[in-house]
């Protein structure tokens, strides 16, 4: 289905990411943002809730983020596309009910404008170091999908990407979007609502009297109804069966939660290749470092290392297929990311071995130096032997850490 | 001092009698239904029901005036009453009375 | 409601393929249960259109049990849940069922709030002094002096009083019972549920298994005698004297009824009436 021209600001504007976040989310048909002010995510719900009463949308600033994930589940039960939009410490007072939503199979889009941390960290900084608590935050076993743009433009196709994703797999979707791509200011081109695909709701539409709610289709998937359909709906965190009742073990349904994103993961996951066919070093990014490779990726290949970019539109379910295939043909994997190791870990995983992995570790604050990804670049084409494990890459900033003299951190093996 | 009020229509009114209903497996024996009648018409029954509970029984079925306080006060839905059937024609014809004297008085 | 001889009257409003429920012998909350049964039959309302929301606790299991839509959400996070499905659909009828420490412990924030916004729920706060479900600990309810397994030598924190926070917070209807005043009660959820607005009712339920058994109080019959002995019905009373002290008298009755905008009225007044809305986007 198109999206509704209501809700589409179509026109050529400049405006930063998190403005244009949430005119993806209303061009997607979002009609209920439950929000915490929480920097720098904040202009987002400024946004939406300017434009809320124009399209018919509710915006609701709840007394915190435990609630306003609780009303955004709420809302969509209630028939409502439903979002939220927060950062960091925010984030992971959802965690509990991100897992409930993915147990519920509701669908609904987070949007989550990293900045530095732990904890209160660096409120106004970028980071990239909520991606792993993205897939494990909440408890028990589930999946969700993470999307990660690298620009203003991209947050606004982006989110629309992902109430579509939510919408057709019911499962809660994470923009993973960053402080530098929230605040960036760039022209966004918001096309006509004829141009912009907008996935609506499955409803159940058999006999009343068959309905179960977590009876799958084909795709895993069941098809929803909502709360006043008179179906009479039992929904339950416990751990439940296709009716919705709970049981007392976890091989029916839990299985399904996870299998529903696993085995369509190929359907979902999107990444960006370029110069890969000769490529014998790859640089893995994600977000706004992607931007800051291109830089070193044009630097390396004027001094003749072939060296190729995979981007990671999709970062949850991660691309596990892409990289075991790429890892048999290159020689390694430059891995730059805003923590000191999280998406590493999953490339490496991944390689089996086969290729070197080293990580551009860089804290929260700032984005990195391309001579930074440059060097590891050099570094790994350099490398004769297969190393074990991720190397990490000796940055320009290890002097200011722990031991100026040395130039590098303490060794504490002895 | 044992006078109770008379009252005056007390030739038209009849007593409704009740009927008790008790699915005895259900109940868990808390004793509110037998405790709190105000016609005194149940007690424990000494016999178990399948989860081992003692059930309520009816002791004076004359004194129920199907007041309905044991179905809402029973906590696990076990117990109910209704009116007993040669008192059903009786309401019906006396609310169809109430009606028409409600009509006579509006 | 239609009774017959071989049927509960109330079992289209239940789940009977998960009954006999899980509470214990004794315990009140069934009762609420049939109180609140009997004010949706006698108010004649579209069960369709109406919704029970439940937190974590054994009153949470309560809309596991009640055949209309029902969400038995996380632990404190009813009042949140139900507010988006109130917002989401303002057609529904909206009913909080959840315990004394998911609505006021836990939750007390998001109760505190929802009254603040006057959203329109009614919320039925049982309140049996205790974390049943988990085995007997001292609650936000718990009275001075009982003891439970984690005030083991009786409990020292001053309880809240739910009506008083309720009214300082800006519901429009507070009411609080016990599970023995079965009709009273019924009569107040029956309002609580016509009232727009934010409604609480609180149902004062004994828990013959914990919180009786820890301070030898006897079973739940001896908790609905003390009950019917000590509890006054005193309506209006000021909230500010609603403390209830260890096994003293209880004062319950119909304390508020004021009438203050919904959230939902408020909304459409001011954006959709007023249009304060208009032309107020950033691009």
């Amino acid at each position: 289905m198109k999206a509704n021209p209501r809700d589409v600001h179509t026109g050529a504007y400049y405006i930063d990411g998190d403005v244009a976040a949430a005119e993806g989310a209303l061009a997607a048909g979002c009609k209920f943002l439950g929000g915490y002010p929480i920097t720098p995510s904040t202009e987002a719900a400024e946004a939406f809730a300017r434009r809320a009463p124009e399209v018919g949308a509710i915006f609701i600033q709840m007394e915190d983020e435990l609630g306003s994930i609780s009303a955004v589940l709420g809302a969509s039960w209630a028939g409502k596309k439903a979002l939220t939009i927060t950062s960091g410490p925010g984030y992971s007072l959802m965690m509990e009910n991100i897992g409930l939503g993915a147990a519920l199979e509701t669908p609904f889009v987070i949007i989550n404008i990293q900045r530095g941390g732990p904890s209160t960290g660096l409120p106004t900084r970028t980071g990239q170091a909520d991606m792993m608590q993205t897939r494990w935050g909440s408890h028990g076993d589930y999946e969700v999908i993470a999307i990660s743009p690298d620009s203003p433009q991209e947050s606004f196709e982006f989110t629309v990407k992902a109430f579509n994703l939510a919408e057709r797999y019911r499962v809660p979707v994470m923009l993973m979007s960053d402080e530098c791509v929230g605040h960036m200011t760039e022209k966004v081109v918001i096309p006509p609502a004829s141009e912009i695909e907008v996935e609506t709701r499955r409803y159940y539409d058999g006999p009343k009297d068959k309905y179960l709610p977590f009876k799958p289709d084909k795709n895993l998937v069941p098809p929803m109804v909502k709360a006043g359909d008179g179906y009479k709906l039992y929904i339950t965190g416990l751990t439940h069966d296709e009716k919705g009742y709970p049981i007392l073990n976890q091989n029916l349904n839990t299985r399904r939660l996870v299998d529903k994103i696993r085995l369509n993961a190929d359907k979902i996951i999107e990444t960006k290749e370029e110069r890969l066919d000769d490529a014998e070093v790859i640089v893995v990014s994600y977000g706004i470092t992607s931007r800051v490779a291109i830089r070193a990726i044009e630097q390396a290949r004027k001094i003749g290392i072939k060296v190729g970019s995979l981007r990671l539109i999709t970062v949850w379910p991660f691309p596990d297929k892409k990289i075991v295939e790429l890892a048999k043909k290159v020689k390694g994997f430059v891995v730059p990311e805003i923590n000191y190791g999280q998406i590493v870990f999953e490339v490496e995983r991944c390689s089996h071995g086969n290729a070197n992995v080293i990580l551009v570790p860089h804290g929260g604050g700032s984005v990195h130096n391309p001579d930074d990804i440059l060097g590891a670049i050099k570094q790994v084409a350099r490398e004769k032997k297969r190393s074990e494990g991720i190397i990490e890459y000796k940055t320009g900033l290890e002097h200011l850490v722990f031991d100026q003299n040395k130039g590098s951190r303490p060794d504490l093996s002895g | 001092m044992n006078y109770k009020r008379i009252p005056y229509d007390i030739d038209k009114i009849k007593i409704p009698q009740g009927e008790i209903h008790i699915i005895k497996n259900r109940c868990k024996g808390c004793g509110f239904c037998v405790e709190y009648c105000p016609r005194d018409v149940l007690e424990m029954s000494d016999e178990f029901n399948a989860m081992g509970y003692h059930p309520p029984r009816v002791k004076n079925p004359e004194n129920c005036v199907n007041c309905g306080l044991c179905e809402m006060l029973c906590p696990d839905f076990a117990i109910w009453s209704t009116l007993k059937p040669d008192c059903r024609q009786a309401s019906k014809k006396k609310s169809a009375e109430d009606e028409k004297e409600a009509k006579i008085e509006s | 409601m239609i009774k017959k001889e071989d049927h509960h009257p109330m079992e289209s409003l239940l789940r009977m393929d998960r009954i006999p429920h899980i509470w214990c012998p004794g315990c009140g909350i069934g009762t609420t249960v049939t109180a609140f049964i009997v004010a949706l039959e006698k108010l004649k309302l579209d069960f369709n259109k109406v919704c029970v929301v439940s937190g974590i606790g054994c009153t949470g299991r309560v809309a596991g049990y009640i055949n209309l839509d029902s969400f038995h959400t996380t632990h404190g996070r009813a009042i949140p849940f139900a507010t988006g499905i109130k917002l989401g659909n303002p057609e529904l009828k909206v009913v909080v069922f959840s315990g004394d420490g998911d609505l006021i412990s836990i939750g007390g924030n998001h109760f505190i709030h929802a009254a603040r916004r006057n959203i329109d729920l009614t919320v039925i706060c049982v309140n049996n002094f205790i974390y049943a479900m988990t085995g007997g600990q001292v609650a936000p309810t718990t009275p001075l002096t009982a003891y439970t397994t984690t005030s083991p030598y009786g409990n020292f924190e001053l309880p809240s009083n739910v009506p008083q926070l309720a009214e300082s917070a800006g519901a429009v209807y507070v009411a609080r019972w016990t599970a023995l005043h079965i009709r009273r009660l019924t009569n107040s959820i029956i309002e609580a549920l016509q009232k727009p607005g934010f409604s609480v009712v609180e149902v004062i339920s004994p828990c013959a298994m914990y919180y009786s058994r820890i301070n030898r109080l006897g079973d739940g019959i001896d908790m609905m005698k003390f009950y019917h002995e000590n509890s006054v019905i005193k309506h209006n009373e000021p909230t500010e004297n609603l403390d209830i002290d260890y096994q003293k008298e209880i004062i319950v009755g119909k304390f508020i009824n004021r009438e203050r905008p919904t959230f939902t009225d408020s909304y459409n007044d001011w954006l959709v009436t007023e249009k304060k809305a208009q032309s107020k986007s950033m691009i």
